[in-house]
């Protein structure tokens, strides 16, 4: 006998639109088919613990590696992760990726014509800590164009890539700026049509956790998916 | 209670954070308990073209059908030298592998036994959300009591969860994202 406590569905309202046109390469990519709700069994509630044996201190400074300090306005970015009962998650892998300063990510297909940084990589990775603390420090990013449509750009952005105990935990979203004057024209961000949905993916401008005469801090927190109150009925 | 942060697409330039220095297409390694398969195939959109810009992440139980994961209370052994997780992308014309041991089978829901299976997430640039997935090997006998497969009516949806046996511990699966032959995929 296996009683599993399963992972709770995404609401609708906290999801991006399936399919969403607006996004020019998601219509020829999503299933037609409609996505078969799957009881969870403990193959979906167990996950991997990823990247703890490799993720070393200086890997959550991305100003710091090379010889060099990068262009740009050096930023902090912090905040918690948990999940939908407020629950830390604990020793759990960030990973993130992001554009330079000037809107260039050091990707070999990224054909923006801005110039690359060489002392900025723009990856980070960190385990979280006994209260799912994390905190990175970084280059703010810049906003770069896209050709989804005539003259579309990307709102500032930092990628983030997160694990959780369980594998349905597994959450890949962007990081947004507050006040940036390009959410109203960009199809990924608005892809998610709730207004508070879409809040939940800009960072705060934190000022307590600024460091005087070196760097701004944006907080962001994160919540991954919670477990229903019992196990479900077979 | 809290509300979850939306997801966002991985886009195109997730190499340098993800896949460059993190791929594991090698699961089993020299050491790892059970026999060693590969699974190798293609992703499709549904144009039929082959997706370069693709990232698959799988998650398995160990030869004795043990994931190693607190949450695991089976009575059966973990494997030091088996983690379960891979991650890779795909190569400019779509293709993936990876190298694991045949997983063993594992508890399901109520008394039911599931088949060897191994889970899979796929990520890709124009998916807002990832896909998720399972995919089972042919031949495998549990195939035809398990609880997940016989959930799905449709012959051909089944069928895509099932990876072809090519012999000698090779396996060929494709992931067809949308359209002719598309992959079966759940809400997560």
């Amino acid at each position: 006998m296996s009683d599993v406590n399963g992972y709770r569905i995404v609401s609708p309202d906290s999801a991006p639109a399936h399919p969403y046109p607006d996004y020019r390469s998601n219509p020829i990519r999503v299933p037609k088919r409609p996505l078969m709700i799957l009881p969870h069994t403990l193959s979906e509630v167990t996950g991997p613990a990823y990247g703890h044996d490799t993720v070393r201190p200086e890997d959550a400074d991305l100003t710091r590696q090379h010889g060099g300090e990068p262009l740009g306005e050096r930023i902090i970015v912090h905040g918690r992760m948990m999940d939908e009962d407020g629950r830390p998650v604990r020793n759990s892998l960030i990973e993130l990726w992001q554009a330079n300063a000037a809107g260039r990510y050091v990707h070999q297909r990224d054909q923006h014509p801005a110039p690359i940084d060489p002392n900025f990589t723009g990856a980070g990775r960190c385990i979280t800590d006994d209260d799912g603390h994390y905190r990175f420090v970084t280059i703010r990013p810049g906003a770069y164009p896209w050709r989804n449509h005539h003259n579309a750009w990307r709102p500032a952005h930092i990628h983030f890539s997160l694990f959780g105990p369980s594998f349905m935990q597994r959450l890949v979203t962007q990081m947004y700026f507050p006040g940036d004057p390009l959410f109203p024209f960009d199809p990924i961000f608005n892809s998610v049509t709730d207004a508070k949905a879409r809040e939940r993916m800009i960072s705060k401008f934190d000022l307590d956790a600024t460091e005087p005469e070196w760097a701004l801090a944006f907080r962001f927190d994160i919540v991954l998916r919670g477990r229903e109150a019992t196990p479900m009925e077979d | 209670m809290s509300k979850t942060t939306p997801s966002q697409t991985v886009g195109p330039f997730f190499h340098f954070g993800l896949t460059d220095n993190y791929e594991i297409d090698d699961l089993a390694g020299e050491a790892a308990e059970g026999e060693r398969i590969v699974i190798e195939g293609h992703v499709y959109d549904g144009d039929g073209a082959p997706v370069p810009d693709c990232m698959i992440e799988i998650w398995q139980a160990n030869a004795a059908g043990k994931y190693d994961h607190p949450e695991d209370r089976q009575d059966k052994p973990v494997d030091l030298n088996f983690a379960g997780f891979g991650r890779v992308g795909t190569d400019p014309e779509g293709r993936f592998h990876f190298r694991t041991v045949r997983p063993g089978p594992v508890a399901g829901r109520g008394n039911a036994l599931q088949a060897p299976h191994i889970v899979v997430q796929i990520f890709a640039r124009g998916l807002l959300q990832q896909l998720f997935t399972r995919v089972y090997l042919e031949g495998e006998p549990l195939n035809d009591t398990d609880p997940v497969l016989n959930m799905i009516e449709d012959h051909a949806a089944r069928s895509s969860l099932i990876a072809r046996n090519k012999g000698d511990g090779h396996y060929h699966w494709d992931i067809v994202l949308q359209g002719e032959g598309e992959t079966q995929f759940f809400a997560g």
